[in-house]
């Protein structure tokens, strides 16, 4: 392409990507909207009408269902962005805040799925927490007979959650956090008497909120609508509304995909309404909170929230990172009886077994994360480059469209998408795939680069152009390489975002495509937890290798330049 | 045709309210310095002059550079040279990859360019500082790499921001001197801006407000 | 322009055969030329290693013999292939679809036939049917009272078998009353995939077969029948044993190699499979104890045949009948019987078998834990699929949706 079409091309690029990540929504939304109403020519459904309505509303299990989503993701939510909140205003500045920061990498690229498999195993009647402590300390020779996993109220799939969402509503809030003066608001506040925490609560969170909230928002949807990690840790009886949905889905019955599609759009009103007492709840919350601002309470009991929150953190890392390391050890495992709290023996069969599959379905894995978040990485870039020389610059509402794939449920509109893409004859193909990956990767891809991209001092630009230097010269030369730690972190969130991604592989790839994800969940329903452990592993390896070499590739190329180096 | 860099009724307004207003011929060799206190739009000037105005402000006037006008013409059109208070050289290039990327592609040939390389970092009494990494040179060092850099970009006139205000006392004195010899070696228009007395004074040529008033740096 | 243009009909002209490439089945050879070259695209569910490995390797085998390639598409559910095969007809996808040969059975092999989306007749074509006795074996003919007509080929059978741990358990019950004595007395020590699993809801057809007066009506549509009376004693039943199952029926395994995890943790000590041979392999596999053991019900357990089928829609049509017809040959059947792979019954006439065919059968070492072919007792038929459906509705409203 020669520079003057690219020129001309640059001022679309909002534009287009927009449509790249809309498109798939509305088309999903229409493919699942029409049935719901009766629509459904292939299934004989030419009438428009309220039938799966009324055979939604006759199936027994709704209320139960409706009300686990909706009290799923207000508790996972809710428990998330406190502990977040806790564990920033407690520790924030200390080191063991920059050794939660140096965990944060490790703990986002562990995919929902590996991460909810490996608390499973931890706190199962029969799991690690159990056999370290029988029998020598609870008698128990044979493991209770108590309903810990797929308990009924969705515990354990709340602690599933928060353990995963914690960390990345972390990771947003440290983004913010550095367009703060923090040290300096927290001092001026503690040389009045404030306790720290306090301060941090009272003179940066009214700052952070605001820039943490979509992320926020996505996690609520997110929760209220998750598929693998309630397939894993979540009741079954019945089960939350978007796994009854995809249930429906998949019966042979095919009438029952009427009801499916009227729960699928049910589901998007639960998310809706989820969202709808989360902002009436941020209304009350900023009216607690001025009141509690003006009273000058100078913050009591810090010490316990530090070690209250200090918990949390610790647990919820644990709880991923020993949940793997359990699986791991499961995927060397002999024969492995209750309560004996390691193997019998020790085997590499499962290895040797799997070894080929796993390496073929790692590299399909790896093949399609990289084209998704390329094609990502070169949207984003044009949009924010667009901005730069065009002044196109997004409104939030453009922001907020952003986050529109985040925010419908994924069981809503992917499931219509399946129809379109066969319809295009596209269905089963790696292309489809891809592209259906950069739909959920664009917008993290978009959301890590924005703030550094547009960080970026300005004069230096202005310096290169006066030396001489074109736009794309001073892109090239200057502005990438310079930005080229935040661009490398953006490109492994997108990687980590399309090696965990479930639904869209399954139902764009028509089951041809098979990746370490759709592998681990169809392996999950077998119970092998060898097998389980083995691609878990395999599936937060990928991911994770992506954040290290986003650290060690800057490193390595700067590693002669100081100024480039990592702060800290 | 006239020579040097000519500014005529050059006006920039934040809202309705006038920062600065200049007309003014500044001769090859010669420094013009505008004096203010910050924020009195100062820098925007010399944003306006090197064709980047900033979008929120309302800048108009002719701006010609050896009798061309250069309106319309982006800053890497212009010729004209820029210096930051910061020195702004690139974190991720060697002290010889910033200077040869100032340097123009007309001078071709890697051993000619090297060359090029070498004679500014001897002129800036930097000799074989060409592989080091700019962030472990000291604040004086880096000016000095910066104002080369600038210079082999073989600019038509120069303009100055507060470029020794991050320099500490004694270090200003011999950066200012190198700065203005250079200058006037070269025979470059060139306009300062500072709110530094001591800067104007040392500049040696004429001083003005904001508002195109001669005045006494005192 | 022009070049364009004559592109364009060129690549038309490649299409075309592709498209019209269905083969007729009574001409084998016909069939062995077409299929020649192609990617079979073999829809099946991948829970179970062992399986996927028998899989991997009838893929080898046909890729040598035929050289057809076959990719395992592993479902997590069956069905999901049965979705797929509806989306692409509503988006008009006529040809060249993405599923070549599915692995089903009952519910959903009737679906599919009632909403024609299979390919065939073609199952009795194969040159292997002939290795069959459907006389014998009425499983092959009708799956789950749905008359199969050469639309599906049979490739397994199976039957319903329990197995349990006999370092626990010194007298497993062996009828289904029984069963319920046992468990009350051992509360939370037996569960069964939660219906709709296929083996859960085979679960509530057997305990219905083991304590219906009459189960002639469960033969014929269940339209037919006085469905509350006949079933009437299979839910009481339930409401006496849910409370004293695993987890007390709040919570179910999720599918039946779930069970071996349960047993192996010694969290439930009886579990059902529909596989006789299940149990040898998965201590074989260190998923099972040594102790475990398999039993069968007095009176006959349900059996089946497991069957592939042809998308109507399918891209590959004769690669799909070479593989079927691998599947029926004694190799394939006499590997997939021997416990050391699968040890899933034949449905092969072995007795009728070419004596050095016939050998290959003879040679299986069953395992510690699999009964002898005649120590498997009576095999009862699937009831008429709308039963499973009904059954599995009841079910869930009764004990699957929470406290009502």
């Amino acid at each position: 392409m020669s520079g003057r079409a690219r020129a001309r091309l640059l001022p679309w690029a909002p534009a287009l990507t927009i449509a790249c990540l809309l498109g798939p929504v509305v088309a999903g939304l229409a493919g699942v909207v029409a049935p719901a109403f009766g629509w459904y020519p292939a299934l004989g459904g030419t009438e428009w009408s309220l039938a799966p309505w009324a055979a939604l509303a006759d199936w027994p299990g709704l209320r139960t269902a409706m009300r686990l989503s909706v009290v799923t993701a207000l508790a996972a939510t809710a428990i998330s962005f406190g502990a977040t909140v806790l564990i920033c205003a407690a520790w924030h500045g200390t080191r063991t805040f920059r050794a939660i920061e140096r965990l944060l990498s490790p703990l986002l690229s562990v995919p929902h799925a590996a991460a909810a498999l490996g608390l499973a195993f931890l706190i199962a009647p029969s799991g690690w927490v159990a056999r370290a402590v029988s029998p020598w300390a609870t008698g128990w020779e044979r493991p209770p007979d108590v309903l810990i996993l797929g308990d009924p109220w969705g515990l354990s799939l709340i602690a599933g959650l928060v353990a995963k969402e914690v960390p990345f509503l972390l990771l947003m809030t440290l983004a913010a956090m550095g367009q703060i003066p923090v040290r300096r608001s927290v001092l001026t506040a503690e040389t009045q008497g404030y306790g720290r925490a306090t301060a941090w609560i009272k003179t940066v969170l009214p700052r952070v909120y605001p820039q943490i909230r979509l992320p926020v928002f996505a996690v609520l949807a997110f929760s209220a609508s998750v598929v693998d990690v309630a397939l894993i840790l979540g009741p079954t009886t019945p089960a939350p509304l978007a796994v009854q949905v995809l249930d429906w889905l998949g019966d042979p019955d095919l009438s029952l995909r009427f009801r499916a599609a009227a729960g699928a759009v049910l589901q998007l009103a639960l998310v809706l309404a989820c969202l709808g007492a989360w902002w009436a709840g941020e209304r009350i919350a900023a009216r607690v909170g001025r009141a509690w601002i003006w009273s000058g309470g100078r913050g009591r009991g810090e010490p316990v929230l530090k070690v209250l929150s200090g918990a949390a953190a610790a647990l919820s890392a644990s709880a991923v990172l020993v949940g793997l390391a359990g699986l791991a050890l499961w995927s060397f495992a002999g024969f492995w009886a209750f309560p004996d709290a390691l193997p019998e023996t020790l085997s590499l069969r499962t290895w040797e077994r799997q070894g080929g599959g796993l390496l073929e379905r790692a590299g399909v894995t790896a093949g399609i994360a990289i084209a998704a978040t390329a094609i990502s990485l070169l949207l984003v870039l044009a949009c924010l480059e667009a901005e730069e020389r065009h002044g196109i610059r997004p409104g939030t509402r453009a922001l907020w469209l952003l986050y529109v794939p985040l925010i419908v449920p994924q069981a809503t509109f992917v499931t219509g998408l399946q129809t379109l893409a066969v319809a295009t004859g596209t269905g089963g193909t790696l292309a489809a795939v891809v592209a259906a990956h950069a739909v959920f990767v664009l917008p993290y891809v978009f959301l890590s680069l924005a703030d550094p991209f547009r960080a970026w001092d300005g004069r230096m630009g202005l310096v290169a152009a006066s030396l001489g230097a074109g736009p794309d010269r001073i892109l090239w030369r200057v502005r990438l390489p310079m930005l080229l730690r935040p661009v490398l972190t953006a490109a492994a969130v997108g990687i980590a975002v399309s090696v965990g991604q479930y639904l869209p592989t399954l139902l764009i790839g028509l089951g041809r495509v098979s990746t370490l994800t759709t592998e681990a969940v169809a392996l999950s329903s077998g119970g092998d937890r060898r097998l389980i452990g083995l691609y878990a592993l395999a599936q937060t390896a990928l991911p994770f290798a992506g954040f290290a070499l986003a650290i060690a590739v800057p490193n390595a190329v700067f590693r002669n330049r100081r100024a480039m180096q990592e702060a800290g | 045709m006239k020579s040097g860099l000519e500014m005529e009724g050059v006006t920039i307004a934040l809202e309705g309210t006038a920062l600065i207003s200049v007309t003014a011929r500044v001769p090859p060799g010669e420094i013009l310095t505008v004096m203010g206190p910050s924020g009195s739009g100062k820098s925007t000037l010399l944003s306006y002059v090197v064709g980047a105005p900033l979008p929120a402000f309302d800048a108009r006037g002719a701006v010609r550079l050896g009798g061309r006008d250069l309106s319309g013409l982006g800053p890497c059109a212009r010729g004209i040279g820029l210096i930051f208070q910061d020195d702004l050289l690139f974190p991720h290039m060697s002290v010889g990859a910033n200077l040869a990327f100032g340097l123009p592609p007309t001078i071709r040939g890697r051993g000619r360019r090297r060359e090029a390389v070498a004679a500014a970092l001897e002129d800036a009494s930097l000799a074989g500082y060409a592989r080091r990494d700019p962030a472990t040179l000291s604040g004086g060092q880096r000016a000095r790499v910066a104002l080369m850099r600038t210079l082999l970009s073989a600019p038509a006139a120069l303009l100055l921001d507060e470029p020794f205000s991050r320099l500490d006392a004694a270090l200003r004195e011999t950066v200012r001197r190198f700065t203005f010899d250079t200058i006037r070696d070269r025979g470059l228009p060139a306009v300062l801006v500072t709110h530094d007395a001591e800067d104007a004074r040392a500049a040696g040529g004429p001083v003005i407000d904001p508002f195109g008033q001669p005045m006494d740096p005192g | 322009m022009i070049r364009s243009r004559s592109l364009a009909v060129a690549a038309l002209a490649l299409a075309a055969p592709a498209a019209a490439q269905q083969v007729d089945p009574a001409d084998w050879d016909a069939v062995l030329a077409a299929a020649e070259g192609q990617t079979v695209y073999w829809n099946a569910w991948g829970g179970d290693p062992r399986l996927n490995d028998y899989i991997t390797w009838a893929g080898d085998r046909v890729a040598e013999e035929y050289g057809v390639e076959v990719e395992h598409v592993k479902l997590s559910d069956t069905a999901t292939a049965v979705s797929t095969v509806l989306s692409e007809r509503s988006a008009g996808q006529d040809e060249d679809g993405s599923i070549d040969l599915i692995w089903l059975n009952g519910e959903n092999f009737a679906a599919m036939k009632e909403n024609d989306l299979l390919f065939g007749p073609w199952a009795e074509d194969l040159p292997n049917w002939a290795l069959l006795d459907p006389e014998a074996n009425p499983a092959l003919t009708e799956d789950f009272t749905v008359p199969v007509e050469g639309l599906e080929a049979p490739w397994s059978m199976a039957q319903v078998v329990f197995y349990y741990d006999s370092a626990r358990v010194d007298e497993p019950p062996t009828t289904i009353p029984a069963l319920l004595d046992w468990t009350e007395e051992n509360p939370g020590r037996f569960g069964f995939p939660q219906p709709p699993d296929f083996l859960g809801s085979t679960f509530l057809k057997q305990a219905l077969l083991g304590l219906a007066e009459d189960t002639g009506p469960l033969y014929a549509p269940v339209d037919e029948a006085d469905y509350e009376a006949v079933t009437a004693p299979l839910w009481t039943y339930m409401e006496a044993l849910t409370p004293v199952l695993w987890r007390q029926g709040q919570a179910y395994p999720q599918s039946g190699p779930a069970q071996h995890q349960l047993v192996a943790d010694g969290e439930i000590d009886i579990a059902i499979s529909f596989n006789p041979g299940e149990a040898s392999a998965a201590i074989a596999n260190f998923e099972l104890p040594e102790s475990v053991r398999t039993f069968v019900l007095d009176g006959g357990t349900l059996g089946n045949a497991s069957f592939v089928a042809i998308p109507y829609n399918a891209s590959a049509t004769a690669g799909a009948m070479v593989v079927a017809n691998f599947l029926l040959s004694a190799e394939a059947q006499a590997r997939k019987q021997d416990p050391a792979h699968l040890g899933v019954p034949t449905v092969l006439d072995v007795a009728d078998l070419p004596e050095e065919d016939r050998a290959l059968f003879e040679e299986i070492e069953l395992g510690v834990a699999t009964l002898a072919p005649e120590e498997l007792g009576e095999t009862l038929p699937e009831p008429h699929p709308s039963w499973m459906e009904r059954i599995e509705e009841d079910w869930e409203r009764r004990f699957g949706t929470g406290t009502p």
